[in-house]
Parts: C-alpha cells; sequence; structure tokens
C-alpha cells in the first residue's frame, strides 16, 4: 500500500520498471578432461538487454537451452550475472538488499507441484511472504488479507484451508501466483507458468496474468516455449536463440511479419491446424555449443540465408519497422545484394511463404 | 478376403463405411479398473475405437483422461495394479487371421509383440538402456525376434534402420547419453520399426522435445508411414498438432471416448463440447487476437466422477438430463454417409438441433487422407521411377 512512488503518476512512457542492460552468463565448465580446455565456459546469456514496463506482458520465447531461464534468474538476482547492470525503476538494482528487491520484482515457478510446500496449507504459504516482508496484520487482519489475496487470483477464500495435494494443477499454480502477489511486486517473472498444466486450464491461468496486467499495472515478463501463447498474452516478444534475443518487437507483428530467419523456422515448426500447406522448415538442424558458439551471427551455421558476413561478424540489432529490431545481417542497409550464395531479400521483412527460388540447393531439373 | 468381419463385431457404425480398407485393431466395450473391489478407480470407461491399416489414429486427451492406459490395456502392456475388466480386442494379423488379445496367453503376446504391435514411449532416456550402445540394443531385438540373421546381418540391419531415421552409422557405438534428446527418439522410432510390425502405439513421442526437433521427427514419421504402411496410435495432449498429422482423432475425457471424426472434421466442425472448448484452448498463430477463455472448471476426479455425463460440470451447454444420463457414443444425427462420425452428447441425438457452434458444416471430406492400401509412391524426390 506504500509502494514508492519513484516514477510519475501517468502512464510511465519512459523508464519501464525493470530493465537489464546487456547481461552477460557465463557458467564455468568444472570437467577434468582432455578434451575440455581449463577456463572454458558455457555462454549462457550474452549481452541481452530487456526492459519490462509497466502494466505490460513482456513474452520471451525460445527453445530449450537457449538461456531463457537464465535471463529470468538473473533479473530475479537469484544468480549473478557475469556482466552488466540491472535497474529496477531506473537506478541500478545492486543497490537494494536482496529483501527489498524481492519486495518489488517477484517469481512464479513452472512446476506448482514442486514449487508448493507440500505439508503446509495455503494459509500458511500465503502468510509467510506477508510475514517476512513485514506486510502483516495492520488494520486488516491477516485472514482479510489472504482471503483478497485468493480472491485476486479468482480462487475461492475455503481453499486456504486446503494442502497442495488436495488442489488441481491450475488451482495450485493460482496459490503460487497469489504467494508472489503477497508482497505487492511490481514485477513478475513467470517461467513457462503453465507448461505443467492441462491444456483446457492453461488459458485460465494466461488470462489471470493478462488480469494483472490491466488491474494492478503490473510489469510481466512471461518466459515461455510455446509462440503462440506469447503472441496470444505478450505485449511484445522477443525471441531468444543461444543465449542472445534476435529479434524483438510488438507481439502480432513479430508472428505475423517475423523478420529473422529463426523467427521464421519457430513458427514453421509450431503445430498449426490452420496452416494450408504442410511447413517447410528453412534452418533444420540443433542449436549449437554454448561453450564454443559460432563466431558472428550465432544462428548463421543453420540459416538458410547466410551470407559472408554473417560468419565473420555478430549482427547489431537493426530496427526493420517501428518498435520491431533484428539482429540480422539481411536488414542492414549496406547489405551485399549480389553475394552469390545469397539470392534472399536483402531488406525489408523477409516473407514467411518463401519461394524456391530463395531456396539455395539447385534445382531438382538441375541435378541430373 | 479383406472384408471378413467388417459389420459382424458391434462396432461403431462408421468404421464398416468410412472406409474400404481393413481393420487392424479393433476395441469394443473396453473397461479398465486401477485397483480392486469397491474403491477401485476406473480410468477407462466402455471405449470403442477402430484401428484401420495404415491410418494416423490420433487419441486426445487431458492428463488423466484415460488415453495412454487405454492404449496400454488393448496392447495388454498394462502392470498391476490395472485390470482389464471388460470389453474385447481383436488384432487381425491379415488373411482372415485374427487374435483375441485378452485371451492371447504369454506366448502369443510375445509373438505378436514388437514383431506386430511396436510402442514408442514418450521418454527415450528412460526407455533406453543406458549402459548399452544403440548398435547392440537395436541388435538385441533382431537376435531375439529374428534368430536366423547372423551377426553381420543384424548390423546391416542395424544401420539400415539408422538411416531410416536419418542417423549415420558412426552413431551405432554411441551410447544414449551421447544423443540429443531428438536423436534419441529417432532411435526409438527404428527400434520400434526394426521389426516392420502392422501398428506403432506412440505415447507422446515428442512431447519432451523443441519445436523444430519435433517438425523434424513428425515429418521423418510420415514419410516412413506413407513408405512402409503401418498404422500408428498416436497419444498426445496436444490437439493441434495432431489435427496436421493425423488422419482422424479419438477424443477421450473422464475415461471415455467423447468424439471421433476425421481430423479435418473435428478441427472445422467440432461436435462434442468438450472438442469445441479443447480447441478454444488452443491460440492461434494468425488473425486478431481474440479472447480464448479455455474450459471453466478441472478435469474430474476419477476416484469420485461426476454423474451422467463425465463433462456436465464443465459443459457451457448442461441440460438437465446430462447430470443423470450418460450419453452413448453414437453416430451424430444428421451425419451423411460421406462423413460419418460419433459424438456421446445428448446434443446430438436429433431431437433437438444443436447450438450453431456444435453444428458447423463439416468440410468436404475428399478422398481419405490415409495412404491407400494400394501404396503410394511416397517419396518426394525421386518420383519419376
Amino acid at each position: 500500500m506504500t509502494a514508492p512512488s519513484a516514477a510519475p503518476a501517468l502512464p510511465v512512457t519512459g523508464v519501464p520498471v525493470l530493465e537489464a542492460r546487456s547481461l552477460v552468463k557465463h557458467f564455468p565448465v568444472h570437467r577434468k578432461g582432455r578434451r575440455t580446455q581449463r577456463g572454458a565456459m558455457v555462454h549462457a546469456v550474452d549481452d541481452v538487454s530487456i526492459a519490462v514496463p509497466e502494466a505490460s506482458i513482456t513474452a520471451v520465447v525460445g527453445e530449450s537451452g537457449c538461456g531463457k531461464s537464465t535471463l529470468t534468474q538473473m533479473l530475479a538476482r537469484l544468480i549473478r550475472p557475469t556482466s552488466g547492470e540491472l535497474l529496477l525503476s531506473g537506478s541500478p538494482a545492486a543497490r537494494r538488499s536482496a529483501r527489498e528487491y524481492a519486495g518489488q520484482v517477484q517469481m512464479v515457478l513452472q512446476d506448482p507441484f514442486a514449487s508448493l510446500n507440500l505439508v503446509h496449507t495455503v494459509r500458511y504459504h500465503l502468510a509467510r511472504p506477508l510475514r517476512i516482508h513485514g506486510l502483516g496484520p495492520d488494520g486488516n487482519s491477516l485472514d482479510d488479507e489472504i482471503t483478497s489475496l485468493l480472491e485476486r487470483v479468482a480462487l475461492s477464500p475455503q481453499n486456504a484451508d486446503k494442502y497442495p495435494h488436495e488442489l488441481s494443477g491450475g488451482q495450485r499454480q493460482r496459490v503460487a501466483i497469489a504467494r508472489a502477489l503477497a508482497v505487492r511486486p511490481r514485477v513478475l517473472l513467470a517461467d513457462e507458468p503453465v507448461s505443467m498444466l492441462d491444456v483446457s486450464i492453461r488459458l485460465g491461468v494466461l488470462n489471470l496474468l493478462a488480469d494483472l496486467r490491466e488491474r494492478e499495472r503490473l510489469a510481466i515478463l512471461y518466459v515461455t516455449h510455446d509462440i503462440a501463447s506469447a503472441r496470444y498474452l505478450g505485449d511484445t516478444i522477443a525471441v531468444m536463440y543461444a543465449g542472445q534475443i534476435i529479434e524483438r518487437g510488438p507481439a502480432v507483428t513479430v508472428t505475423d511479419q517475423p523478420s529473422h530467419p529463426y523467427t521464421q523456422l519457430l513458427l514453421a515448426a509450431a503445430p498449426d491446424p490452420d496452416r494450408p500447406s504442410p511447413a517447410a522448415l528453412r534452418g533444420r538442424g540443433a542449436p549449437p555449443s554454448l561453450v564454443s558458439p559460432p563466431a558472428g551471427c550465432r544462428f548463421h551455421p543453420r540459416c538458410p540465408y547466410a551470407m559472408a558476413i554473417c560468419a565473420q561478424q555478430a549482427p547489431p540489432s537493426i530496427k526493420v519497422a517501428s518498435g520491431h529490431v533484428s539482429a540480422c545481417w539481411l536488414h542492414a542497409k549496406d547489405a551485399a545484394p549480389d553475394t552469390p550464395q545469397n539470392p534472399g531479400p536483402v531488406s525489408g521483412p523477409i516473407p514467411l511463404t518463401t519461394t524456391s527460388q530463395q531456396d539455395s540447393r539447385p534445382p531438382q531439373g538441375e541435378s541430373t | 478376403m479383406t472384408s471378413l468381419r467388417v459389420g459382424t463385431l458391434d462396432q461403431p457404425a462408421e468404421a464398416g463405411r468410412s472406409r474400404p480398407d481393413e481393420p487392424l485393431l479393433e476395441v469394443t466395450g473396453l473397461c479398465v479398473d486401477y485397483g480392486i473391489g469397491p474403491d477401485a478407480v476406473h480410468a477407462v470407461l466402455d471405449a470403442d475405437l477402430v484401428l484401420h491399416r495404415g491410418e494416423v489414429l490420433g487419441l486426445a486427451g487431458e492428463s488423466g483422461s484415460g488415453k495412454s492406459t487405454f492404449a496400454y490395456a488393448a496392447t495388454r502392456l498394462l502392470r498391476a495394479p490395472g485390470v482389464i475388466t471388460g470389453g474385447s480386442v481383436r488384432f487381425h494379423l491379415g488373411q482372415g487371421d485374427d487374435i483375441d488379445l485378452l485371451a492371447a496367453d504369454e506366448a502369443q503376446l510375445r509373438r505378436l509383440r514388437w514383431a506386430h504391435i511396436a510402442v514408442v514411449m514418450q521418454s527415450a532416456m528412460n526407455a533406453l538402456n543406458p549402459v548399452m550402445s544403440i548398435g547392440d540394443q537395436l541388435g538385441d531385438v533382431l537376435q531375439a525376434h529374428r534368430p536366423d540373421m547372423d551377426r553381420a546381418a543384424r548390423r546391416d540391419r542395424a544401420v539400415q534402420l539408422l538411416d531410416m531415421v536419418g542417423i549415420t552409422a558412426d552413431r551405432l557405438r554411441s551410447y544414449p547419453h551421447e544423443l540429443s534428446g531428438g536423436m534419441r527418439q529417432r532411435v526409438m522410432i527404428a527400434m520400434a520399426l526394426a521389426l516392420e510390425p502392422q501398428m506403432v502405439i506412440m505415447d507422446e513421442p515428442t512431447t519432451a522435445l523443441d519445436v523444430v526437433t519435433q517438425r523434424e521427427i513428425l515429418e521423418e514419421l510420415t514419410a516412413l508411414r506413407d513408405r512402409l504402411g503401418f498404422a500408428v496410435l498416436f497419444i498426445t495432449h496436444d490437439l493441434s498438432l495432431l489435427i496436421e498429422i493425423a488422419d482422424s482423432i479419438a477424443i477421450m475425457y473422464g475415461g471415455r471416448i467423447a468424439e471421433r471424426a476425421r481430423a479435418t472434421a473435428l478441427f472445422r466442425a467440432p461436435r462434442h463440447p468438450y472438442t469445441l472448448g479443447l480447441l478454444g484452448s488452443f491460440p492461434s498463430l494468425h488473425g486478431p487476437r481474440v479472447h480464448m477463455t479455455g474450459i471453466a472448471g478441472s478435469p474430474p476426479d476419477l476416484r469420485n466422477p461426476p454423474t451422467g455425463c463425465p463433462f456436465h460440470p464443465r459443459c457451457g451447454y448442461v441440460m438437465e438430463r446430462c447430470r443423470t444420463e450418460l450419453p452413448p457414443l453414437r453416430p451424430v444425427a444428421r451425419a451423411d454417409a460421406a462423413d460419418p462420425r460419433v459424438a456421446a452428447c445428448w446434443l446430438q441425438d436429433g431431437s433437438a438441433p444443436p447450438p450453431a457452434e456444435l453444428a458447423r458444416p463439416a468440410p468436404d471430406p475428399g478422398p481419405y487422407p490415409g495412404p491407400g492400401v494400394s501404396g503410394t509412391p511416397a517419396d518426394t524426390e525421386g518420383g519419376a521411377a
């Protein structure tokens, strides 16, 4: 109730609630072996900047191992970045104590079967953050506070005395969200909050997050591997590949006019009953080893449009439209249009339905 | 000779008409309990399903809907405390030879398993032996089931099988932990196909994989199916995926089959409110963003199932009758011969026109999308033979 109002009361457009600048996380490889050099590092997250503005949902999409969970844990200050800066309401987060930071930034974990303690009731889970953060009964009793928390996540107050095993998966995840809301945070980091839930109840939890964005002006980071749900829920989508954000823009723009070849690949591979013709995957294969990531663009070994420059120099974030950036040399103004291996488009969004003339393989007729 | 038994068994009326080709697995009235006595949980109740030769049949449902239990019971792979309490399962070997799977003894099942019915498990890491190389595990299958093959022939066949799923021969000496998740799942598929079975059960084969890998494996699987002509029972909770890859789809809810139809018909024109709700639970990748609600409530507690229709507590179209009377699975009223389909819902019994959402016109079914028995040249690249 006494949220520090450092930001102006009007809709905040300038300073995002939580901002990461050039976050890097390298994990040392502790392995005795001839093949691994001393000092080898897993480049889990490399130079990632992301802003989470108030009253909006930022979706981070990527496959397993792309660094999205590492990024979330750095944003929650659960792990310390190798380098980079974390800003909360514009001021460096490092100046705040861990508890003060946790009072502003809360996390919801993937598995509500593991994130709740089986031997404690719902009431215990919700009362604990209130006590720890000194938000206990002042004026209104603890019971009232717990009732209101449960109501905020659309659970009936009778659930307060139940144990986790008495609740369904969706109800458990709502309890986990209520626990995060107990300290009245301004930022909610949700790491795959629905992937363990049954399909028919996933939307209920996603809609709850959307409600919280509207009602409580929460800044929400929604981390997922499911690009369709990111499109549904997110205001902004950031696509991660091999520890880097490779495309970012308004959710519908990124999914309807993807500009990075990897985003196009992800969309082509996603299940889609509306797809008129069978999906054509362009850029098969697997993500690279993050111990020794490829030079230049990390997607270039798989990329159907790879040019000479892609193997040499990492692409900067290039603006392709208002608020839509893509880390791909194809969108650079001075991309060499006559590179022999690249008959593909050189600027502007690459159409998702690429025709066979852009195929790097020779047509079948010529091969025989 | 192919239509020997069509129509003689008490099967859904769709089976005989929808396809000229013969059924491979016919399940009638299957009931499975976990535990015995009054506390038994009824996991599968009175389930009828027919899998035809060469067909990809999707079995979709939420966790606890009984989809895996159904598949394992029908193939006698179910372990205690699972008990099959009723029904019949017939597997047609061809040439009029068929086996009652529920009455088969261990020796008969042993001859049938892997050679005719193979399974691809969800967790390849748990299904593969961590201390045996891939080549040894493939060789093991062949040694057990094809005793006449010598060592060199087994190795050749193992190389051939791995090649079929896009893995090079130098991986024969690899151990499971040296392979990526996608490669392990490919090895599982290669092992399942080692004895050229007529039917492959796939229990959430790609759920743990990333979307790109999932798509690659499904493409390979479709190509192999077209080439080898095996039938697939594909179990998954991801209905949006199933619509793309399956010929027909059965939806399970609370241990019962709620609806069965061709994949496109199910997607464009669902007839059961649960199917409609499930389709409304997958956000689209196209078009304007619309508010979706999923399905209110949670899946039924099978220890304490609702009376009447198992879906009625969550159903938006619930009628008085639904609370007390169980709707049978039967042909949808006004279904024409071109689009035979079954649903277990009182709205579809023909007494009153169903709500517009549940009466959309089905798309033109066209030719049945499964591979014809005549065999189509599946190879897309070298089609000029």
